[in-house]
């Protein structure tokens, strides 16, 4: 068995994006940690009675308080003397991090506690059935932004997490993926060397809910980068600080891996809408690889 | 009184997922493997292990038979092959 | 020592000589005075603590439950409107068994909006799983929160503890007040030590998952501690007595009930009223008494029912409605006496001082005068009938 504070035997579905990525995140934090979760698919597949996968404490309340109650993990370490040595790390999905929860995770942004919060953006309120959040992407087929006859998925673009946790002024925030995991355990290893508040958002593929093999989780994971649609970006107070370049691949190369994506295949329309999101990225943060001189 | 409220760490492990698998079941050739680690890296139920090269393996008991190991390794020394 | 103090200033006094390491607020009229006393204590460097102002209520409660899944003694206070925004964190704190310590000042619920005293709030919430004491008066609010600390703490209870003051009337009121020393609070009240908590040196998950195999236990356990709280609150304050000099039983309060003919039962501030309307009918020969019921949860029905079994008229004060059936506290009374062959001819219900309406002496003898004849189903008491009408159009 691999040397892991993330236990095997937890009932995630076979290729979970955001398994691999828990798994990743709580290995760099190591031992000294605590984990804050929020009602999700981690918590459930994680923590069911009387089994935990967790190797370190570990505390979940509801969907939407992990940010506050880490607030209070975290003033309580304070409180006791022992806050050099603890890593607290509050975890959430995209729902219970942008939508439900993102009055708390502000409030716990804006005290400035150290904390690192970690999204897992698995894009839709995967644990409950697939249906539609705040991080969904445009044109998505969930079981609340169905594609049909009169739309083609979701109407709305991605709300820019990032972008929001950052405006909070905190030290550190950064873009990660399941498709690259040593990249993702670097930016946590990072973060925790950091005093204040953190955030890493992580792009977690699900092949239940995306539809596709369960083989494929890093594959797709890294084509979404490749495309641009998921930026790996970092922020350190305030100002982009580093980008994972890219060499541009069109965005139908990620989409037709995907079922929740199938609907578009034949409306281009909404293909060139898409690549424009991308293109706006690639454009916005600077990703193009530069051409290399041979 | 108390009742069901505090799990113990690392519990799960009485929970053998190795029975999930139906359709197949990683093969680590162990002939070209260059200890990159990624197998280990990737596998979200922390059930391979290795240390060197030619020695990477997994855990039946656990397993789930999801691929993305075989997926992931640049020397294609793992295999995906029928459950049987 | 006895000073002159505003209710809330009190209970910032006698909070922070519990000591508790970590303090959560969120302002909401009328606890206000509670949270900004004990942001001046922290402040001056009278009490070492972790003040959090919070973005909601909501995040109040969770502050609180993870700071004492962590170990530490927590403090927060809220009313109304915040009571309820925060209301499935105090389902979730008394489910976890983390002994959260919490002073609610009573105030009525919206709509229509309203800043003043009534029990609603506290009452609606009165199936979370938290001990739940009303005071009578300032004195009694101090000493049940050092009560509610050792309470809610004990090893084999581990339940999260409401005191309850009459918003504005206790909060804002100024009595005389014999404040516990530190030295005395430290005799009382020994440092908090967790049976279960997060700790580094000794992992374990908190708040699972729990199938249909599992879950009836938990809640079966929880509603088995109030039980064994039942059993210990009198104890405490027996000790507390010791300690403090002021008998109190806990549960309930007996006012002139020896030889009555009809009681009132209440809760809160009107108590205090309702004894001075008492002793004025008792010089003039009338025998009324009063059962002042101190512990909401758990619910004291032994004391009740040994209070009362052998008075003829009982009137049951409700500051509070269950909409559409029994006024809650009415409810509660007559199931006490159900099948019992010794028990009241009459049991009444009467809704008082709702959304701050003043309970006077008048509105006291009122419910009296209307004991004496048939039972009354949830009378209102200075109701305004002019402020009525059929329809809006």
């Amino acid at each position: 068995m691999t040397k892991t504070l993330f236990a095997p035997g937890h009932t995630a579905c076979a290729g979970c994006g955001q398994s691999m990525a828990a798994r990743l995140v709580l290995d760099a934090a190591g031992p000294n940690t605590i984990i804050v979760n929020n009602t999700g698919c981690l918590e459930v597949f994680s923590t069911k009675y009387p089994e935990s996968c967790w190797e370190v404490p570990f505390i979940h309340s509801l969907f939407e308080n992990a940010a506050a109650v880490a607030s209070g993990v975290e003033s309580a370490i304070k409180y006791l003397g022992k806050a050099d040595n603890i890593n607290i790390i509050a975890q959430g999905g995209d729902g219970s991090s942008a939508d439900i929860g993102l009055q708390a995770l502000s409030g716990m942004l804006e005290r400035g506690h150290n904390i690192l919060y970690v999204c897992y953006d698995n894009e839709a309120y995967m644990n409950t059935g697939v249906q539609r959040s705040g991080l969904t992407p445009f044109d998505t087929n969930t079981t609340t932004s169905p594609a049909g006859g009169t739309s083609a998925g979701n109407l709305r673009p991605k709300k820019p997490m990032p972008e929001i946790v950052n405006a909070h002024g905190v030290p550190y925030v950064a873009t990660a993926s399941s498709g690259f995991g040593q990249d993702l355990q670097r930016k946590v290893k990072k973060a925790l060397s950091i005093k204040g508040p953190k955030y890493i958002q992580v792009h977690a593929p699900c092949p239940l809910g995306w539809r596709h093999e369960t083989n494929m989780t890093l594959q797709v994971a890294k084509l979404a980068v490749e495309t641009g649609l998921y930026p790996l970006i970092e922020y350190e107070n305030g100002v982009i600080s580093g980008r994972r370049q890219i060499t541009p691949k069109p965005v139908e190369e990620y989409l037709k891996t995907q079922g929740r994506f199938k609907h578009l295949l034949n409306r281009p329309e909404e293909l060139k809408k898409i690549q424009e999101i991308a293109d706006n990225n690639i454009k916005k943060y600077g990703l193009k690889a530069e051409a290399q001189q041979v | 009184m108390f009742g069901p409220l505090i799990c113990k760490p690392g519990s799960s492990r009485s929970n053998k997922t190795g029975p999930w698998r139906t359709e197949s079941r990683p093969k680590f050739l162990k002939k070209n493997c260059i200890a990159c680690n990624m197998c280990v890296v990737v596998c979200p139920e922390s059930c391979i292990k290795g240390e060197g090269k030619n020695t990477y393996d997994f855990d039946p008991d656990y397993c789930k038979g999801c691929g993305n190991c075989a997926a992931i390794c640049p020397k294609k020394d793992i295999e995906m092959v029928k459950e049987g | 020592m006895k000073e002159l103090l505003e209710g809330s200033m009190a209970v910032a006094e006698i909070v922070k000589r519990c000591k508790p390491g970590v303090i959560s607020a969120y302002p909401i009229t009328p606890q206000t005075h509670i949270v900004e006393e004990l942001a001046q204590i922290v402040a001056d460097g009278s009490l070492n603590a972790q003040f959090v102002n919070v973005e909601s209520e909501h995040s109040a409660a969770s502050v609180v439950l993870g700071a004492v899944a962590a170990g530490v003694r927590a403090y927060t206070a809220t009313s109304s409107q915040g009571l309820f925004y925060m209301a499935e964190v105090l389902y979730n704190i008394a489910g976890m068994r983390l002994p959260v310590i919490m002073t609610t000042a009573v105030r009525a619920i919206s709509a229509p909006i309203n800043i003043w005293n009534d029990h609603q709030d506290a009452v609606s919430l009165r199936d979370a799983g938290w001990v739940q004491f009303h005071a009578e008066d300032i004195q009694e609010a101090v000493d049940l929160h050092l009560i509610a600390y050792k309470l809610g703490e004990d090893k084999s209870i581990m339940l999260p503890v409401m005191v309850c003051m009459d918003g504005f009337i206790l909060t804002h009121g100024v009595e005389t007040v014999d404040m516990p020393t530190q030295e005395q609070v430290d005799k009382f009240l020994p440092p908090y030590k967790a049976p279960y908590k997060l700790d580094v040196e000794n992992p374990m998950t908190l708040g699972p998952l729990v199938d249909p195999d599992y879950y009836m236990e938990a809640r079966y356990a929880l509603n088995e501690t109030h039980k064994e709280a039942l059993a210990l609150i009198p104890k405490l304050a027996a000790e507390f007595t010791k300690t403090f000099g002021r008998a109190y039983n806990g549960l309930v309060e007996g006012y002139q009930l020896k030889d009555a003919e009809k009681v009132i039962i209440a809760m809160g501030s009107a108590c205090g009223t309702i004894k001075e309307v008492i002793d004025e009918l008792r010089i003039k020969g009338k025998k009324v008494g009063l059962l002042k019921i101190t512990c909401l949860r758990p619910f004291p029905v032994n004391e009740i029912y040994n209070a009362l079994k052998n008075v003829p008229k009982v009137a049951v004060i409700d500051r509070a409605l269950s909409i559409g059936s029994f006024a809650p506290l009415y409810a509660e009374i007559k199931a006490v006496f159900f099948g019992k062959t010794k028990r009241p001819e009459v049991i009444s219900s009467f809704v008082v001082g709702l959304g701050g309406r003043d309970i006077t002496k008048d509105s006291i003898k009122e419910i009296f005068r209307l004991m004496n004849g048939k039972e009354k189903q949830a009378e209102f008491i200075d109701l305004k009938p002019e402020l009525l009408k059929e329809s809006y159009d």
